[in-house]
């Protein structure tokens, strides 16, 4: 419990082993992550990261393998068992109850709670908690109404509150701002260093790795391809070791921007409400034009969201205009075909597929219903959807097991891909991005942001939402900054600074 | 006694009477189905559980001539009919929202069927306390006998609205109904709680059902609940699943409706029938009033069907 004093423990495991049928997962992986330690756990989607922390977590039950806690083997047969031996973990998707408030998430997932809460205790005893933290969180609030990043620091805080001495972060920082995730790891870096907690933290992210990890285990394929510390090692031999030798997809150089280049997508005073319905978006003044791409940044929650439904039509706006090559635009399908306008949504498979629809007719979303001169057909060609989808899905290299597969059967990357070679097929005059790598593996990513790039360079006006500040310094030629429904700040790329963005991110200004 | 006439005064007076005799079923489903819907889990076969619940109560206390036999046997039959519910509803790919309609047939049926031989006797009525015997109007006197299941139900109301943040078992339940994955990384069976949530829920509206046949209309026929629980189901909603929302629903629900036989009873000839759908049409008015296209219900629990 909170008041007790913890103590690190190291945790390691011996040859650990899944198999799902015929698929081996995780091929003999032994990993020591001493008492106190930082240990950073690198791998490519799918290379077997989640799997091996499952097992370790006592969600999968290893083909074989041992596991050690502080040198004595133990038998980890369900979550309750790691708790018990003082392992938790942090996961990417969020697993607090939304319609409880934060004190409340807290006192339920003790392990004892009294029948009847005594609720002045309790928070006299929580203040005293979060009074060791190193940064403030209501917890009277529901979390529901919590932003992203105070949601993923109160499943740390959590972790903390259960008194874990073990604890495995899935990518914790990917919905934080940059100065959240320096506080939050280094909350966790401090417990290390002060022998009261060990890290085993599962990142893409190799600055973060660098700067507060101690050792590395890298995974590909299920098996361990390297390992090392931190210290002497650098990004490229990392990323060597995650992707092995497959070629990356280099991003086009930037072709020169046009200042004079004409404003494809033009937003004036437009106000939406909100989610909640409480509060209201409010874009002032915007202008996208041909051949740069702007990027927004922001913390999730901020109105970035409910912007791209606005413009993708999703969702109603009360005031103001959105114009289009200077026509009025109101999203609809005859408006996005005669202007060019392609959409990449964040979540591609709930905002841009329908899930159990086949593969082919996916990507034929856009096209199925007109002929090769663009006038409507009255008789849909199946042959025409499947032989359109098969170039596609060669050019775009879409892996999938046949055309006629659901498009839910793909991997996330693979989805991505395929809404890709919808999006970016025929002209582009204006492309919508949202988040477009959102969990996706070092390859795919590469490759995305490489085609998005060169859907720049051949004139398309790009407005790119990102929650993931360094893809937005990649990609962008200016970047603006979304906070609290309204466009903030505004830097081109030359002279933009991830300090002065960050303080916009967070409202400080 | 001589009926005095009190004019006008009547309608309100005749409602707020009204209201606390026609609310009490409704408070009772209602709260049984909040604690159902807190879990994640819809039971529409409350209506059947209520109309069995009315006769099994009718027929013990006609066989017992003790009411509060009757109540219990009504509760009890309640609880098995919300747990063969939630039972059926833990296997796989079973949808909640079907399984409560065949149950409100098939419970609706069953009284009908054991009913039959307790159409004719009549059983003893469960107590009420006369709140009114202070005046001399027998109106007011009316509107004041007020039943003792009325007074627990308000009093569970407010217990209820207590236990889901004050008690471990209220908060679990709430985990349960906002997200199964919550539940289980806590090590909770969702399955189990939804079961027995709907087991309990079942049995409230049980005790619902024994309000209807031994106290308000206080006998049992077939058309004894024309679709009091159905329209509970819907407080629950329009109540945002707080059950001193569930009460204060009841009651207005309850005082609407006594608005036609109110006016009724002061003289009015015409058009006071119009005015026994009023519950109906409050319902509605109340529905558009706080509906909205932008949001989902607030308040609702994640993991109902109908919100997921």
């Amino acid at each position: 419990m909170s008041g007790t004093h913890r103590r690190a423990i190291g945790v390691e495991t011996i040859g650990m082993t899944m198999r799902f049928g015929a698929f081996t997962a995780l091929d003999d992986v032994s990993i020591k992550v001493p008492a106190g330690s930082f240990h950073a756990l690198l791998g490519e989607n799918g290379a077997g990261k989640s799997t091996l922390v499952k097992c370790m977590m006592g969600f999968y039950h290893p083909t074989s393998g041992d596991m050690l806690v502080d040198g004595h083997e133990v038998a980890i047969a369900s979550p309750r068992d790691a708790s018990a031996l003082g392992l938790g973990m942090v996961y990417q998707h969020f697993t607090l109850v939304p319609s409880l408030t934060g004190a409340e998430n807290l006192v339920i997932s003790r392990e004892k709670v009294p029948g009847i809460i005594d609720w002045r205790k309790e928070r006299a005893a929580l203040a005293a908690f979060m009074g060791r933290m190193p940064f403030k969180l209501p917890l009277d609030v529901k979390v529901a109404e919590l932003a992203a990043g105070e949601k993923q620091k109160l499943e740390i805080v959590k972790q903390l509150y259960l008194g874990r001495n073990f604890l495995v972060l899935d990518e914790p920082t990917s919905v934080l701002t940059p100065g959240e995730a320096q506080d939050v790891l280094g909350l966790m870096r401090g417990m290390t260093k002060a022998g009261d907690l060990t890290v085993l933290m599962i990142s893409h992210k190799f600055h973060e790795v660098t700067a507060f990890a101690d050792d590395i285990t890298v995974l590909r394929k299920g098996r361990l391809t390297g390992t090392g510390k931190v210290s002497d090692l650098s990004h490229k031999e990392m990323a060597a070791m995650m992707i092995g030798d497959q070629p990356i997809a280099a991003l086009d150089s930037r072709a020169a921007p046009k200042p004079d280049a004409e404003i494809v997508l033009k937003v004036k005073a437009l106000k939406a409400p909100d989610r909640t319905g409480l509060k209201s978006i409010n874009i002032a003044d915007l202008g996208v034009r041909s051949g740069e791409i702007v990027g927004i940044a922001g913390i999730s929650g901020n109105g970035q969201k409910e912007f791209l439904e606005v413009l993708a039509g999703q969702r109603a706006h009360n005031t103001g205009e959105v114009w289009v090559r200077g026509m009025p635009y109101t999203a609809t399908r005859a408006e996005a075909r005669e202007l060019n306008v392609r959409l990449i949504p964040e979540e591609p498979l709930k905002n841009a597929c329908a899930p159990k629809m086949t593969v082919a007719e996916n990507i034929a979303f856009r096209t199925f219903d007109v002929d090769g001169n663009g006038k409507p057909v009255s008789w849909i060609s199946a042959g025409a959807i499947k032989s359109f989808s098969a170039r596609l899905v060669q050019q775009f290299k879409v892996k999938t097991a046949s055309l006629s597969s659901p498009i839910a059967s793909l991997s996330g990357g693979n989805v991505q891909r395929a809404v890709l070679a919808r999006e970016l097929t025929g002209e582009v005059d204006l492309l919508i991005v949202s988040n477009p790598c959102f969990g996706l593996d070092f390859s795919a990513v590469a490759e995305i942001r490489a085609r998005i790039m060169k859907a720049r360079n051949a004139g398309a006006a790009v407005l790119l939402m990102s929650e993931d500040l360094d893809e937005l310094l990649e990609l962008s030629d200016r970047i603006l900054v979304m906070s609290d429904g309204a466009l903030v700040y505004e830097t081109p790329i030359a002279e933009a600074s991830v300090q002065t963005i960050g303080e916009h991110m967070a409202g400080h200004h | 006694m001589e009926a005095t006439d009190i004019g006008l005064w009547g309608v309100p007076l005749a409602m707020l009477g009204g209201a606390i005799r026609v609310s009490t079923p409704f408070i009772f489903v209602s709260l049984g189905e909040a604690i159902t819907e807190r879990s994640g889990r819809i039971n529409l076969g409350l209506e059947g559980t209520l109309v069995f619940g009315a006769m099994s109560a009718y027929a013990v206390a006609v066989m017992t001539g003790s009411p509060w036999l009757g109540l219990l046997a009504a509760s009890v039959a309640g609880l098995c009919f919300g747990l063969f519910h939630g039972w059926i509803c833990k296997f796989p790919k079973v949808n909640d929202i079907a399984i409560g309609i065949a149950l409100m047939l098939f419970g609706t049926g069953l009284a009908f069927f054991f009913g039959k031989p307790f159409i004719q006797p009549s059983a003893p009525d469960l107590p009420a306390i006369p709140f009114g015997a202070w005046s001399d109007i027998p109106q007011v006197q009316a509107a004041l006998n007020v039943n003792v299941l009325f007074l627990i139900g308000a009093a569970l109301a407010v217990f209820l609205w207590w236990a889901f943040r004050n008690t471990r078992i209220g908060l679990i339940v709430r985990v349960v109904g906002d997200s199964a994955d919550a539940a289980l990384a806590m090590g909770l069976n969702p399955s189990t709680v939804r079961l027995l949530a709907t087991g309990v829920g079942g049995a409230l509206a049980g005790i619902g059902g024994a309000y209807l046949s031994l106290y308000y209309p206080g006998s049992w026929t077939e058309r004894i609940s024309s679709g009091q629980g159905l329209m509970a189901v819907a407080l629950v909603i329009f109540a945002r699943w707080n059950p001193l929302g569930c009460f204060a629903a009841a009651l207005l629900f309850g005082g609407a409706g006594a608005l036609g036989p109110a006016l009724q009873s002061v003289g009015v000839t015409q058009g006071y029938y119009l005015f026994y759908a009023a519950p109906y049409i409050l319902t509605l008015i109340i529905m558009i009033a706080t509906s909205s296209p932008n949001r989902t219900l607030a308040g609702a629990p994640g993991e109902l069907s109908i919100t997921k």
